[in-house]
């Protein structure tokens, strides 16, 4: 098992210099400059100017030579400072922006089991009833259905129309001015629609695995046996079928990780929320590329991670798989 | 049961949260007395980068920046130049020498006294080639600057150059804690020290910069007590912020201004203003063209193009029709340059005597060559590709076959505009608000690459106007230059100028004291006042620079 995750490790480090050398490609073949070289179409800023700017932040060497330079600091695990005027260091960037995505995100990943499991087993229990149906209906729609209208919707109907939760950003102007209790409330309220709208397109994805497994649990013989015993069929499930069943629904969560950045962007941009996603969209669009590329870095490392842990999980929860 | 105690504890917390103070009714109306107080909310697509405004390129910091900071000049409600950190100032009689009598008194936030000696910091970091600032190129034209004294600065410019004046408005930073320090690596980029009518209190990334109102300001303390600037990237979201009350005020599309806001309960909480934006579209042309090169086929063009329908239904009527690269109300508008109504017949006689004649399918051809070329659109901006679709079906009308282009803007200019690889496109320019200069934009040498001039357009007596009215201090000589400009442009068409679209703002109505004019409406945000019992906000905060 040890020697088994050591190579994993090992075989991680050409798996992230592959991404680093894939994402740098593509960044700098996107059409566009960093913003800092300029705003385009702006008579106030010179040719001679902009390359001025270019030769100060390395923009006019090659790109093998620019990414070289990047893979010299990243070495030493520095990423940089951002192409910004600020000029701050990309990774105090991350630091103060990573804590705000990982909480929004474990709160809907905490929703989406809460709720998602529940109707997976009753889905099972009583499959092919009315209810499984409607449910099914529910958790799909969730997952058809793009973010940002659903954002926009709840919006206009919570925010709007009910003035009964606020629309965007994660604490009140007078968030200050505010008793200790009231600034809790204040943030509950800021994070109620994000975190719903992140989590009811997961709904889906838990559901069915959860209700596959589940089924699959209940074919097997010893269920029977327990059946047989004369148990009852609430602990049946309980004790026997449900505890076999949510094992691999764990190794879920290794695999959510890069869905849940990539989410993030969407849902940080239309919540207003100071967090990675809008951050990396924000990035994107003034072609940060220190940022950009920090971003992605710590994105795939957390996916690799991510799905380290599931295949881990996976050996820990079914001793037939064996690794080594 | 679970479940259910669940589902019932959700409710519960939804009741509690819907507990919040009922946002309160009417009474704005009433204009009441000035009262210091009170929070302005704005909103900002982008978020700002640098505080430091020689140092940044977009409009976010910039916007922050001019509360924070004093140039030497301003521009007042009628664009005209008057004294900011500046009491007055002399131009010598050669019109190379500007000597400014800085104002006494002023304090920097920290409580520093302002000198000369910041404006002399300011000039040097500016034009030094270590410092990454796009705006130098109006500095380098200084030959010497010196300090006369703690309150005289003088400048001398190698030739006279008529925008330099205004360049002088360029926010004046506080030496005492700049110099001998790398600027790019300064505390001031996210915490600025100006002179200005607001002091920074924070800045949280991706969320807000708060400014509040510096009691010490030399034109007195703005009433608005606190100033808050949040990032809402969506502006989908800003709108339904605006329409909870969540944000202060907003510009609207036209959409919004005509349809979205247009009813009572908006109205009850909002004003509304509206005035012509420093904006204007226009259909461009590559001159080099086969086509295009033929100042008729311009023209017939032009005639072709129905203004009117384009406000009227594409802008929802916010907007005017451009005549040239001003708007109506700048002192340097030439009222009597040539006008193209829409006339199909017009625009066939001028393709007719341009020597095109219409086939038996209805297109016009010249030579065996059909009048066909493609309309280059940027993504993202729905007026504009609705523009080229109305244009294109007019087009249709008399003969012209186009198809039209929509590509992101990145590769718009980089691919497209920079290589010169475009028939025709439809972009706007903003009008600068402080100089009427358009040397960049229409004098032949600018048409390398990245460079302005990209339609390529050449004419010896437009150059010959730009120089001299750009070198001269005359406003009525001035206005004379680009007046005959005006003409030449409205003659020969290198653009058929479109329109200028209405700048549409919600402004929440318990502030007072907004006049709009020709400058916009925030020229005097900080005489702007609530009135003591229509304010929203508690405003007991402390200043502590």
């Amino acid at each position: 098992m040890l020697r088994y995750l050591l190579k994993r490790l090992i075989l991680m480090v050409p798996m992230l210099l592959g991404i680093t050398l894939i994402s740098f490609a593509v960044i700098h073949l996107a059409p566009g400059e960093p913003d800092v070289v300029g705003a385009e179409m702006n008579p106030k800023v010179t040719k001679q100017m902009r390359e001025q700017i270019r030769s100060l932040y390395g923009l006019d060497k090659p790109l093998y030579t620019q990414y070289y330079m990047w893979l010299k600091r990243f070495v030493k695990l520095d990423f940089g400072t951002s192409f910004t005027p600020d000029r701050r260091p990309v990774i105090d960037k991350i630091k103060e922006r990573l804590p705000i995505t990982i909480s929004i995100n474990f709160l809907s990943m905490i929703l989406i089991f809460f709720i998602g499991i529940p109707i997976g087993v009753y889905c099972a229990r009583y499959k092919d009833s009315i209810m499984d149906k409607a449910f099914t209906t529910f958790v799909f729609a969730g997952y058809a259905m793009p973010y940002f209208w659903l954002a926009l919707l709840l919006m206009m109907f919570f925010g709007v129309y009910l003035e009964f939760l606020p629309i965007s950003g994660l604490k009140s102007f007078n968030y200050d001015e505010l008793s200790a209790a009231g600034k809790i409330l204040d943030i509950l309220k800021h994070l109620i629609l994000p975190v719903c709208v992140s989590a009811f397109g997961g709904l889906a994805g838990i559901s069915r695995y959860m209700k596959n497994g589940l089924l699959e649990v209940l074919r097997q013989e010893y269920i029977t046996t327990a059946y047989a015993k004369g148990l009852p069929e609430g602990m049946v499930l309980k004790k026997h079928a449900l505890r076999n069943a949510l094992l691999p629904v764990i190794t879920i969560l290794g695999f959510s990780v890069p869905g849940l950045i990539g989410g993030s962007v969407i849902f940080e941009t239309i919540f207003a929320i100071p967090g990675m996603g809008q951050l990396f969209y924000m990035s994107v669009m003034s072609r940060d590329y220190p940022t950009i590329m920090g971003i992605l870095v710590i994105g795939a490392f957390l996916t690799l991670l991510g799905n380290l842990l599931a295949d881990l999980f996976y050996a820990i929860a079914d001793p037939r798989i064996r690794i080594g | 049961m679970t479940l259910r105690k669940a589902f019932v504890l959700l409710i519960l917390l939804l009741f509690l949260v819907a507990c919040g103070p009922k946002k309160e009714q009417g009474f704005y109306d009433d204009p009441g007395k000035p009262a210091y107080g009170d929070t302005m909310i704005t909103a900002s697509i982008g978020e700002a980068s640098c505080l430091i405004p020689i140092l940044a390129s977009d409009s976010a910091s910039h916007e922050i920046a001019g509360y924070v900071y004093n140039g030497l000049v301003k521009l007042d409600k009628n664009l005209n130049i008057v004294g900011d950190l500046a009491e007055s100032w002399d131009i010598s009689k050669d019109n190379l020498t500007f000597t400014f009598h800085l104002k006494k008194g002023v304090k920097w936030h920290d409580g520093k006294p302002f000198t000369a000696h910041d404006v002399m910091y300011t000039y040097k970091v500016i034009i030094d080639p270590k410092t990454p600032t796009p705006y130098s190129s109006d500095f380098r034209e200084v030959k010497e600057a010196k300090v006369i004294d703690d309150y005289t600065f003088q400048v001398t410019y190698n030739k006279p150059f008529a925008p330099s004046l205004i360049s002088w408005g360029t926010s004046i930073l506080p030496k005492h804690l700049l110099e001998g320090k790398d600027i790019t690596k300064s505390p001031l980029i996210r915490k600025p020290v100006g002179t200005g009518p607001y002091v920074f209190k924070e800045w949280i990334s991706g969320d807000r910069v708060v400014l509040i109102a510096n009691d010490a300001y030399f034109e007195g303390k703005p009433f608005i007590a606190r100033h808050v600037i949040k990032v809402i990237p969506d502006s989908a979201t800003m709108f339904l912020e605006l329409k909870n009350s969540a944000i202060d005020s907003m510009s609207l599309t036209p959409l919004q201004f005509t349809k979205q806001t247009n009813y009572p309960a908006f109205k009850r909480e909002f004003n509304r203003f509206q005035y012509p934006s420093f904006t204007y579209v226009y259909f461009g042309y590559n001159l080099k063209h086969q086509f295009f090169k033929d100042k008729r086929v311009r023209q017939a063009i032009s005639h072709a193009i129905n203004k009117q329908e384009i406000i009227d239904g594409i802008l929802l009527g916010q907007g005017i029709e451009a005549t040239g690269p001003y708007k109506p109300d700048m002192w340097v508008y030439n009222k009597n340059v040539k006008k193209y109504e829409y006339s199909k017949e017009k625009a066939l006689a001028l393709l007719k005597e341009a020597g095109f004649e219409k086939g038996s399918d209805g297109t016009l051809s010249r030579g065996g060559k059909p009048l066909e070329f493609t309309i280059l659109v940027n993504q993202g901006n729905d007026v504009r590709i609705r523009c080229a679709e109305l244009i294109q079906q007019r087009f249709k009308d008399i003969g012209i076959s186009v198809k039209i282009r929509v590509v992101e803007w990145a590769s718009f200019i980089n691919e497209f505009i920079d290589k010169r690889n475009f028939e025709a496109v439809i972009l706007g320019w903003t009008i600068s608000r402080s100089d009427p200069d358009i040397y960049d934009v229409w004098h032949s040498s600018k048409q390398g690459s990245k460079e302005l001039n990209f339609m390529s357009f050449e004419n010896k007596e437009v150059d010959d106007l730009l120089v001299k009215a750009r070198h001269t201090f005359d406003k009525n000589e001035r206005k004379r230059y680009y007046d005959r400009i005006q003409e030449i442009l409205a003659e020969e068409q290198p653009y058929t100028f479109l329109f200028i679209p209405y700048a549409n703002l919600a402004i929440h109505k318990r502030f007072k004291g907004i006049e709009p004019a020709p400058a916009g409406i925030s020229y005097n945000i900080f005489t702007w006042y609530v009135p003591e019992e229509q304010r929203r906000y508690k405003s007991n905060v402390a200043i502590s620079p």
